[in-house]
């Protein structure tokens, strides 16, 4: 015999509500699992996203119970308490329909923060030698493993909260840009999250560096940006 | 945004300590202008100052006071944990201290009440 | 909030921590001994030191009490920028005016 779970899923766009489905429970089941049975068995109506199912790209996340998760990699078993789920889009974000948020202004806070690579040489040049013990290149390392998920972006009340707010991923890839000897952007890509919605917007809540999938740490990145932007302001390199 | 309920992950102790010392700015920020138009009266004279002292030695203004050095105390804690956050190498247990912190104020606005009562 | 205003923000809580320290112990130390009125003026009457310190206090917390509140209008409320940062100079006056009154009423008076 089978346990059933309840599952709740968010229906519509903006304004929608949520609806509920019985599915069957199953071992190792997963999130994405439960929203995929839905679409397929019961609703084929269900809009949602995934793409890799093995916990890689990032594109299944989606907020399980409270909480933004990738939903292939949450195992039904660890949040269904009492065999209920409640699963709605991505916060923060627009909503396309259902489960599918539009991740534009994401991805618009990302160039807003210069969070581009500027090159200093081209083809022509020879590879640049960059020593992986260096503190720069330490610093760039540890924050580099984002796929632009959107987690933590959902997770931030200061995103919720400020419209100007570049948000962690955007900030933290700024931080991995800071550190590669390479580049040549740095004093607009500073003066980019020295202003309004930049580095200094975030009051430290790191629900960020609690749920990031890949075990990122944006508030370590966004605090060493305070730094940097305010020794740069002060020896007038940028201007507020 | 979409649903409208409380997002679970503000059941973190850091997030919960951010709130706190945002919540106690606020409640300081607004009994600073009444603290210093009560320390004001001394323009008034001695006595015009003596009989507001008198008047606080009420229990419900004590109460009210020993909540005032509880808040002071939760807003610096709070404070020094964005300064050491900002400015000192990443530390994992802040979790427990942003709970001993508040434990801290805790203690403090005790041993005023024991003071004051 | 920006790299000025943080700079700001933060200068002035660094330099109130101590400050603050010093306040508890005041704090304490006046209810422990049961201070009168006059017991208080006694000692900031003409006082440089406590003009001093009190006097900094003041400038600082009018800053840092504007900043902070700034962030709360802007997060918390639909206020246009420009109408909370009239607000907030608002405030950080107030807060400087009486303060500065008060330290002058209890050194000076």
């Amino acid at each position: 015999m089978t346990t059933e779970l309840s599952v709740s899923l968010w229906r519509g766009a903006q304004n929608g509500r949520y609806e509920t489905y019985r599915v069957p429970q199953r071992s190792s089941q997963t999130v994405l699992d439960v929203v995929t049975f839905v679409q397929r068995h019961i609703d084929p109506t269900l809009s949602y996203r995934f793409a890799c199912r093995v916990g890689v790209c990032g594109s299944c996340a989606m907020t399980v119970n409270g909480k933004p998760r990738w939903t292939c990699r949450t195992h039904v078993a660890k949040v269904a308490g009492r065999g209920k789920l409640e699963i709605g889009p991505l916060e923060n974000l627009p909503v396309i329909k259902d489960l599918a948020t539009d991740m534009q202004p994401f991805f618009e806070k990302w160039q807003r923060a210069k969070g581009a690579f500027a090159p200093t040489q081209t083809r022509n040049d020879p590879i640049a030698q960059i020593k992986p013990d260096t503190p720069s290149r330490k610093a760039a390392d540890a924050a580099i493993e984002c796929i632009n998920c959107g987690v933590c972006y959902a997770a931030c009340d200061t995103v919720r909260w400020n419209a100007d707010y570049l948000g962690p991923a955007a900030l933290t890839r700024a931080w991995t840009l800071l550190n590669d000897e390479r580049d040549g952007g740095n004093i607009a890509r500073l003066q980019a999250i020295a202003g309004t919605g930049g580095c200094h917007a975030c009051h430290s809540h790191q629900s960020c560096q609690e749920l990031c999938p890949q075990a990122l740490n944006p508030t370590v990145a966004i605090a060493a940006l305070k730094r940097r932007t305010a020794a740069a302001y002060l020896k007038g390199e940028i201007k507020v | 945004m979409v649903t409208g309920r409380a997002i679970k992950h503000r059941d973190s102790a850091l997030w919960l300590a951010a709130m706190v010392h945002r919540i106690s700015g606020l409640a300081l920020a607004l009994f600073l202008p009444l603290h210093f138009l009560t320390l004001g009266l001394a323009i008034e004279g001695e006595a015009r100052l003596e009989s507001f002292l008198r008047w606080s030695d009420q229990p419900l203004v004590k109460a009210a006071e020993i909540g005032l050095v509880f808040l002071f105390t939760l807003h610096l804690l709070g404070g020094l944990r964005v300064l050491v956050i900002e400015n000192f190498e990443w530390r994992d247990g802040q979790k427990q201290l942003a709970t001993l912190a508040a434990a801290l104020s805790a203690i403090v606005a005790f041993a005023f009440l024991v003071r004051v009562f | 909030m920006n790299v000025r205003l943080y700079l700001w923000q933060r200068a002035t809580a660094a330099v109130m921590a101590p400050l603050v320290l010093v306040h508890i112990a005041v704090i304490f130390y006046a209810t422990r001994q049961g201070m009168s009125a006059a017991d208080i003026l006694s000692r900031t009457r003409d006082s440089f030191a406590w003009a001093a310190f009190y006097g900094l206090f003041v400038l600082a917390v009018s800053i840092h009490a504007a900043i902070g509140v700034r962030n709360i209008l802007i997060e918390w409320t639909p206020l246009p920028e420009r109408r909370v940062d009239a607000c907030i100079v608002f405030f950080g006056l107030v807060l400087a005016v009486l303060g500065f009154r008060a330290v002058a009423a209890v050194v000076l008076w």
